[in-house]
């Protein structure tokens, strides 16, 4: 096997040998294909134009923008807590966790916090939707390399987890639970002890998945040094979560803040991989699952009693300031940067969201790279449109 | 007065918090490379840094911050502080209005034009971030571009410009990104209308309509007649 710094050069030379071709004339006509938008590795509407030569990308753009519906626009005509409405859709696959951001930076601005009983809830909810957004990932990724099997494993089980959103909340997909100083109800009757069993199926679906994908010849064989991100480019480009992490940089804004959230109070770990490649990403992502289970098992153990909403008015006016709050979703690092002037409703709104930042190394990640590898690649980068699109 | 006032002076001060002095550092530190170009800092003690710097020094701010280890970019972006001319979003954007909000008031570190460029950017190894703002004036009205600095502000800048018409000098490629290219007009400029806005009844704290089974002789709550207006 060869070093990583060994594979990192080879990606580079690969790289460097693409540009040199594009400013050679060459005998061999060069092909360009067009990837999408509507295809089943893109998770919606993305659409990438390719140059090949051959069988190798030497050129590659992502076209997105087939779902952008202005939520930064929209919000400056909603009041603080219509906001949530919205970007509950930006990754829909773990709505919660694009509320709670939101959320803390009108606190942040408001001067107030949740009450404790409160924030390990959205604590709970928040690492059950990154269960939900991530167990589908590990089921899809099978799907993307052609292996039919761990979607349906993945299907099943996130409906357990689904479950008990819809439980809690109300919804399934758009909880809208989040309330500013609070959530919008407590907890329903058998609930923690419903969600202890979940945690212990799902520990079982990162088993099976671990044994049936990763342990997969064909699987390893189509992951192993594809796609390598080293880190400083990982930086440069603004990526964050699991694909930062597989690239060896330990940073998680759950554990490297101080933020009004109770990952505090368990003990986890941040998994980080040296390789950096597609395989490094998806395996980051594994673990990081478990980890889930585990900060929602011990967190179980530690709701305190007490109110779930603070005292705030019923018309909420946040005073004038500019706020920046982002946490670690399931996708990497979302933000609002939330300016007030003392209104009914935000003045602005600037949404970072992870997976922009995520496709935007695409064209750099793409270059040199084999045309079976761009599905690799982009599964592994794993990112939502309406994540990208906003 | 205060009897403890003599025996620990140095408490009082919110200076003395660590988190405080690290942020004041940053700021030393940046002061120390790029010199005047730091036109105003605010730092909320323990939280977040503010720092606003000339529109000339831009890239330059972007290259030492890279250099002080604030390697991670997070976002490029812009701000338009013209109050809307179509009010609140509450109010009426159809109606014209007798004395409109004219009145451009910048926020944090305060500035000079209508338009400013901000970004963010982070140290991953001291867990801390800091937001850069820059004025962007009417001629030329365009910064530097950061793309040759941090690679990943290019997507950000071609959606700064499609959203606010803001240029940037030395961009490889200004594309739009969601918007047709034969598209007129800027989309987050406060005095671009919303449209689906002007033509619909706001979404207010109340529901606009009575329920079905809401007797409409029934007292409306204090926030309803706002909401009716509207």
């Amino acid at each position: 096997m060869t070093s990583l710094s060994d594979r990192q050069q080879l990606s580079y030379i690969a790289s460097q040998a693409a540009d040199a071709r594009l400013n050679v004339e060459l005998e061999t006509e060069g092909m360009t294909l067009n990837i999408g938008p509507q295809h089943p590795a893109t998770h919606g509407t993305l659409r990438i134009i390719c140059r090949l030569d051959g069988e190798q990308v030497i050129w590659a753009e992502p076209s997105a923008g087939y779902m952008h519906r202005g939520y930064e626009k929209l919000t400056e005509v909603r009041t603080f807590p219509q906001v949530t409405t919205l970007v509950n859709r930006i990754d829909w696959l773990g709505s919660f966790a694009n509320e709670v951001p939101f959320i803390l930076a009108s606190e942040k601005l408001m001067e107030i916090e949740a009450p404790e009983r409160a924030q390990v809830i959205r604590t709970i909810l928040f690492e059950l939707s990154r269960i939900a957004n991530v167990s589908l990932f590990l089921g899809d990724l099978g799907v993307q390399m052609g292996a039919i099997t761990p979607v349906f494993l993945a299907f099943r089980d996130r409906e357990y987890v689904l479950n008990l959103i819809e439980g809690a909340t109300g919804g399934r997909f758009h909880p809208n639970f989040d309330r500013i100083g609070g959530l919008k109800d407590d907890l329903p009757k058998g609930w923690i002890e419903e969600t202890r069993q979940v945690m212990v199926k799902l520990r079982g679906f990162c088993d099976i998945i671990e044994d049936l994908l990763f342990g997969n010849e064909i699987f390893q064989s189509r992951m192993r040094g594809i796609g390598i991100i080293p880190a400083d480019v990982a930086k440069d480009y603004g990526l964050s979560g699991a694909n930062l992490r597989a690239s060896g940089v330990d940073y998680d804004l759950r554990r490297d803040q101080d933020i009004a959230m109770a990952w505090d109070k368990a003990d986890w770990k941040v998994w980080t991989h040296p390789d950096g490649d597609a395989w490094a990403r998806c395996w980051v992502r594994l673990q990081e699952t478990r980890e889930s289970c585990k900060i929602v098992e011990q967190l179980l153990d530690q709701i305190p009693a007490g109110p779930i909403m603070t005292k705030v008015p019923r018309i909420i006016k946040v005073p004038e300031g500019e706020a920046w709050v982002s946490t670690e979703n399931p996708l990497g690092e979302m933000g609002y940067y939330v300016v007030s002037k003392g209104d009914l409703g935000p003045f602005r709104v600037k949404i970072r969201s992870a997976s922009f930042n995520n496709i935007s190394i695409v064209p750099w990640a793409l270059q040199g790279v084999y045309v079976p590898d761009i599905i690799t690649i982009l599964a592994s980068l794993y990112f939502i449109l309406g994540d990208i699109d906003r | 007065m205060d009897p403890l006032s003599d025996a620990t002076d140095t408490d009082e001060q919110p200076a003395a918090l660590p988190g405080d002095g690290l942020r004041e550092g940053i700021v030393d530190d940046l002061r120390r490379r790029i010199g005047d170009a730091v036109l105003d800092t605010h730092i909320s003690p323990n939280d977040d840094l503010w720092i606003r710097v000339r529109t000339d020094a831009w890239r330059q701010t972007a290259e030492a911050l890279k250099a002080a280890g604030f390697t991670f970019f997070c976002f490029v972006s812009g701000l338009d502080w013209l109050p809307s001319p179509y009010g609140t979003g509450e109010q009426d954007p159809t109606v014209e209005r007798e004395a409109p909000d004219t009145e451009i008031r910048q926020g944090v570190t305060g500035g000079e034009t209508r338009f400013q460029v901000f970004a963010r950017l982070v140290d991953l190894d001291r867990h801390v971030g800091v937001t850069i703002k820059a004025d962007v004036p009417d001629e030329p009205f365009a910064v530097d571009s950061w793309s040759a600095v941090f690679a990943g502000a290019n997507w950000h800048e071609r959606e700064t410009h499609e959203m606010f018409g803001i240029g940037f000098n030395g961009h490889p490629d200004l594309r739009n990104m969601y918007l047709p290219t034969d598209f007129e007009g800027y989309p987050l400029r406060k005095d671009f209308p919303l449209l689906a806005r002007m033509i619909k009844p706001w979404p207010g704290i109340v529901d606009v309509e009575p329920m079905p089974a809401q007797d409409e002789a029934a007292p409306q709550p204090a926030t309803g007649e706002e909401a009716s207006d509207a």
